[in-house]
């Protein structure tokens, strides 16, 4: 297959996933902007949702304060910013046209739908309670279009580079979803363990829609050392790091067999995977949670890459 | 305008034409509403597989559809059989004449055609001098746009082997009319279309380079989703099971032409492209082009990759060249032309000139190098301030146009808003051309829906309709 077509269907997967995980970390720092907190560090959610989706300096080049008005507008609508939820599935849509053919029906009927759709919802129909209505939208259209890809497409190198762009993104979001809390300011009286703490986890496992999965598998309630646990090590949530990074060795080891030929790419998969999966969670706080994560997301990335010089360029 | 206007099926009801005649009953038949039903259907069927076509330097809607005529066109086999026979005969001279100027020159030699229209001329590509292309093929696909004035009158317009577009009309619409009419195409015998796709892949791959001794790797090389035919070139690519590729999709390197795919370089043995010359090699034309491929043309000449149509065959379509097809049937087959041409003045002799600024309400005047029905003026149905306005323009440089007496085009039945009405139709069938030469029996029929136009061009408000060839 042509590596441009294998290139878009990746783009494709991974920016209809990134709109999805934008929608959840807007979620999930609206939820925490409702806490009551102290004057000293009122709207510092705002700001933390910034750096984790990594665009403060295009952000603060526009804006000199993170209201939520400036963060909603920049993150979900703005067309100067190219990971914007609208330009995502701009995006998303313009590579589908150009690799139509290379779709299953319901796969472009179901984006098709999508950006079709996407002008109705204004900044000013999700002001105040538009905004969850529009949010859900967004994480809708993108589980329909990774329902009907792992419906309708047959197993061969194009569902594969799809699957790679899906999980490469979502684990770097994921990743990325955990470390918010890193950024959070606990108010000055607040202790470490104490309701606000409590509440703040709590919201984390809400954007990543584990939060009864949680409960299911550990039953002494919220513990940071849990969270980390169940999000980076835990195979049976599908939004850990591990599961992703184990998907994307899958993809990899299919497309190593299909073609007969093996890159760097699963070298480096199968390591960044064997440290998940031998690794222990008291190693993560040795490190330090953020460091760990920050590693992670460097990794994530650098598989990217190396999967692009392997296939789509 | 000259003469009675031929209806192709017969204008009242004692005068129907025998091949019109059941869909006549048919159309006495099926109530109006039922009509509009169906031509909704048939919109939506286009919109939702994305049949779209863009029109150049018009805003509005990026991703228009072409308006699609529900009933049909016919014609009998014996119509068709001349008509076959004509295209045949005149994309082989076509051909010879392309191999001819490329080679040993000798119609121009002759005396036929002055030396200057052709090497002074802009198609002309002096890169091709001297080349062997394989099979000696340079016109692999053309469409020959023809019109019809009469029960056994047909002219040939236009002749277009560039890169000649609308076939994948001419499937989509025979296919839209097998769901929405099954039971009037059952009443007829029909001649199918829907080979065309793999004909073309067996012509393509049956000119593959000499030193290709494998199945040859065909590719169909498009200028991007923002170019107005984009969605028949992934349309055929898809039907051919081909890769769709874009230039920096391939590469050059020791003259030989490679695309990049997920599975390392992949070599390409014949190209179809749907890139103008002039746009195919930064190295060889346009340097700013950044829809082609830098050492194409050099990997052509070395005979390592075929491309088709064959670059410079732009030389036999020049409107100022086509008043000469005639001269080059007799030249090279040695036979009378079967299809005649529309007899044409050449603005660039004084006399042909002189003639043209007289009866210019007259004739329709086109620019030797325009297209899409644009920088033309249909003497006629112009204003005066628009025909001198034009008359200006040709003084001031007579070279660049033509002119043809008004021609009454035949109508056919069209669903229009007030019912079913006459509408002015032209035709465009295409020729393949690999080893053997081959014509699919039907063609793009276009149709001015404006009532009393004679311009057919999508660009300019016409539509399309299904074409049958009925079999013996």
């Amino acid at each position: 297959m042509l590596s441009r077509t294998a290139d878009s269907l990746y783009w494709i997967a991974r920016y209809l996933e990134r709109a999805e995980n934008l929608a959840r970390i807007i979620q999930v720092t609206d939820r925490l902007s409702l806490m009551p907190s102290g004057a000293e560090t009122a709207g510092s959610e705002w700001h933390s949702t910034i750096v984790v989706s990594d665009c403060e300096e295009g952000f603060y080049r526009k804006y000199n304060d993170a209201t939520p008005e400036h963060v909603i507008s920049y993150l979900a609508f703005d067309e100067d910013n190219p990971s914007s939820i609208r330009c995502c599935i701009e995006t998303a849509r313009r590579n589908a046209r150009a690799v139509r053919t290379a779709l299953t029906t319901e796969q472009w009927e179901s984006l098709n739908t999508t950006w079709l759709e996407l002008p109705k919802w204004s900044e000013a129909r999700v002001r105040g309670s538009g905004l969850h209505r529009f949010l859900d939208w967004v994480k809708d259209r993108s589980l329909l279009f990774h329902g009907g890809t792992v419906a309708t497409m047959l197993r061969c190198d194009s569902y594969y580079f799809m699957q790679l762009g899906t999980f490469i993104e979502r684990g770097d979001n994921t990743a990325r979803i955990l470390d918010v809390k890193y950024h959070l300011l606990l108010p000055e009286h607040a202790e470490v363990g104490g309701g606000i703490d409590y509440y703040q986890w709590a919201s984390i496992l809400r954007a990543v829609s584990g939060y009864r999965s949680y409960h299911v598998l550990y039953k002494e309630g919220i513990r940071p050392w849990h969270i980390a646990e169940f999000l980076i090590m835990r195979e049976q949530m599908p939004r850990s790091l591990i599961s992703c990074t184990a998907k994307i060795k899958d993809c990899l080891d299919a497309l190593g067999e299909d073609y007969g030929q093996r890159h760097d790419c699963h070298r480096m998969a199968g390591q960044v995977y064997s440290q998940l999966r031998f690794g222990q969670v008291s190693d993560v706080f040795r490190q330090g949670l953020h460091e760990f994560l920050t590693q992670y997301v460097d990794q994530n990335n650098r598989l990217g890459t190396e999967i692009s010089r392997s296939y789509l360029m | 305008m000259p003469g009675a206007v031929f209806d192709e099926m017969g204008l009242s009801e004692h005068e129907v034409r025998s091949a019109y005649q059941t869909l006549r009953t048919w159309l006495n038949e099926t109530p109006p509403e039922v009509l509009s039903l169906r031509r909704e259907e048939a919109e939506t069927f286009f919109r939702r597989i994305g049949i779209t076509f863009a029109v150049y330097g018009e805003g509005g809607d990026p991703e228009r559809i072409i308006p699609f005529d529900i009933i049909p066109r016919i014609l009998e086999a014996a119509e068709w059989r001349q008509i076959s026979a004509g295209l045949i005969q005149r994309v082989k001279a076509l051909n010879a004449f392309i191999a001819d100027i490329y080679g040993p020159q000798e119609i121009l030699r002759s005396g036929i055609m002055p030396s200057d229209h052709v090497m002074l001329n802009e198609t002309y590509r002096h890169v091709m001098q001297g080349v062997q292309v394989p099979s000696g093929v340079y016109t692999h696909i053309s469409g020959i746009d023809m019109v019809r004035v009469g029960p056994e009158e047909f002219y040939v317009l236009e002749d277009n082997v560039r890169t000649p577009s609308g076939v994948s009309y001419m499937l989509e619409n025979r296919e839209i009319t097998m769901r929405l009419f099954p039971d009037l195409l059952s009443r007829y015998n029909v001649a199918p279309v829907d080979h065309y796709c793999s004909e073309l892949l067996r012509t393509l791959s049956s000119v593959a380079p000499r030193n290709c001794d494998r199945e040859p790797t065909v590719a169909l090389l498009t200028p991007g989703i923002y170019n107005s035919a984009y969605y028949e070139h992934s349309f055929l690519a898809d039907q051919m099971g081909v890769e769709l590729v874009e230039g920096p999709d391939l590469y050059v390197k020791d003259d030989i032409v490679f695309m990049r795919t997920t599975q390392g370089p992949k070599r390409v043995d014949v190209i179809y492209r749907r890139i103008d010359d002039e746009y195919l090699d930064p190295l060889a034309f346009q340097p700013d082009s950044v829809l082609g491929v830098a050492g194409l043309i050099n990997a052509y000449r070395a005979g390592n990759v075929n491309l088709a149509n064959a670059v410079g065959a732009g030389i036999a379509d020049d409107k100022s060249t086509y008043t000469y097809v005639p001269k080059m049937i007799e030249f090279y087959l040695g036979e009378q032309p079967i299809l005649k041409n529309v007899p044409t003045f050449r603005c660039g002799e004084r006399d042909d000139l002189l003639y043209v600024l007289e009866r210019i309400d007259e004739l329709v005047v086109k620019e030797v190098h325009g297209s899409g029905g644009y920088g033309m003026l249909v003497g006629p149905k112009a204003t005066r301030a628009e025909r001198e306005a034009f008359s200006e323009r040709v003084k001031a440089s007579p070279e660049k146009y033509i002119a043809q007496p008004t021609l009454a085009l035949s109508t056919c039945p069209t669903f229009v808003d007030q019912g079913i009405a006459p509408r002015h139709v032209d035709l465009r069938p295409f020729v393949l051309a690999g080893k053997e030469i081959r014509v699919v029996p039907g063609g793009l029929t276009r149709v001015a829906l404006r009532e009393g136009s004679l311009v057919v061009n999508s660009s300019q408000g016409g539509g399309t309709k299904d074409t049958w060839v009925l079999k013996d």
